[in-house]
């Protein structure tokens, strides 16, 4: 058994308006020093067996397709055994 | 001539432009997203809502829909496609029309009635208009902000794609102030704001929304 985690971020060019509130929310609450704050998503994908190249090869084209918007978004992929 | 819409799970004004479609004088025909199905139409109107609880990314899942195999393979045939709102987005997602839809830069949902210009009126569904007409129709979303690449908004500037355009104020942050854009052929649309919402005195704020859908019944008369 295998886990494979996708990291997905909106491209830096894009406006992260929910990055932005979060960051607003901070200030509020005194957590001073944040300079930036941008939000992302992370999947953690188990797979029934192990994570051979095959496997992680079709995780990432659905990280390519599915998880990610390659027009506004870049994923990282890893896995976790 | 048939206009189909398609109802996915959360879809909201698939009613409404199934109306609209009619009070333009055209048949309606409800489409399901799970029938792989188009019922012989002969153009297609995906329409505004929240498909699938506008999870993972809005219109990223409805993209994976049985009906949307032979609607993508029809789009690329020719055939006349509007996404309005939510089927604006699921278009973006489907890479049918270039860009993306990301949240409002001001975090709120914008619900009003919106002024637009008509900028490109050679697509089946505006040919109605004049060139630079302003109309004014409803807007409502919390994801509207349209999105591309600087190259991609040039060419789409440079090929007449801007469809229509926000006027008297940007109300979601969309670049160049874009509400609507379509493909290079032309046939497949993408709107923002809700032309089926403007179809009748008695329920919207103007009739202007009404020339999206006599452009596209005019449209396939004459073709």
């Amino acid at each position: 058994m295998a886990r494979v985690v996708v990291d997905v971020m909106l491209k830096s060019e894009i406006l992260d308006p929910q990055g932005k509130a979060v960051h607003g929310a901070l200030n509020r609450l005194g957590f001073d020093g944040v300079t930036a704050v941008r939000q992302g998503k992370r999947f953690e994908i188990e797979l029934d067996g192990a994570a051979t190249p095959e496997a992680v090869a079709r995780i990432e084209q659905a990280a390519s397709t599915l998880l990610s918007n390659p027009v506004i978004e870049d994923f990282e992929l890893r896995v976790e055994q | 001539m048939t206009i189909g819409v398609v109802t996915f799970p959360g879809s909201l004004d698939d009613s409404d432009a199934m109306r609209a479609v009619r009070i333009a004088t055209g048949d309606a025909v409800s489409l399901w997203h799970g029938d792989a199905d188009l019922k012989g139409v002969d153009a297609i109107v995906l329409p505004g809502g929240f498909s699938y609880g506008d999870y993972l990314r809005c219109g990223a899942i409805a993209r994976f829909a049985p009906i949307m195999e032979p609607l993508i393979d029809a789009a690329r045939g020719g055939m006349p496609v509007l996404g309005i709102c939510n089927g604006f987005q699921i278009l973006c997602e489907t890479h049918l029309l270039p860009g993306a839809l990301v949240r409002n830069d001001h975090r709120k949902f914008v619900c009003r009635d919106q002024k637009l210009r008509i900028e490109n009126t050679s697509t089946p569904w505006t040919s109605a208009y004049q060139p630079g007409q302003e109309i004014v129709i409803p807007l409502k979303n919390g994801e509207g902000g349209y999105v591309a690449d600087e190259s991609t908004l040039d060419r789409l500037e440079a090929q007449g794609q801007v469809v229509a355009r926000y006027l008297d104020g940007n109300p979601n942050g969309s670049y160049r102030d874009i509400a609507g854009v379509a493909n290079e052929r032309g046939n497949v649309v993408g709107l923002m704001p809700h032309p089926e919402h403007a179809v009748e005195a008695l329920t919207g704020p103007t009739t202007d929304g009404l020339g999206f859908f006599t452009s596209v019944l005019n449209s396939l008369v004459t073709a």
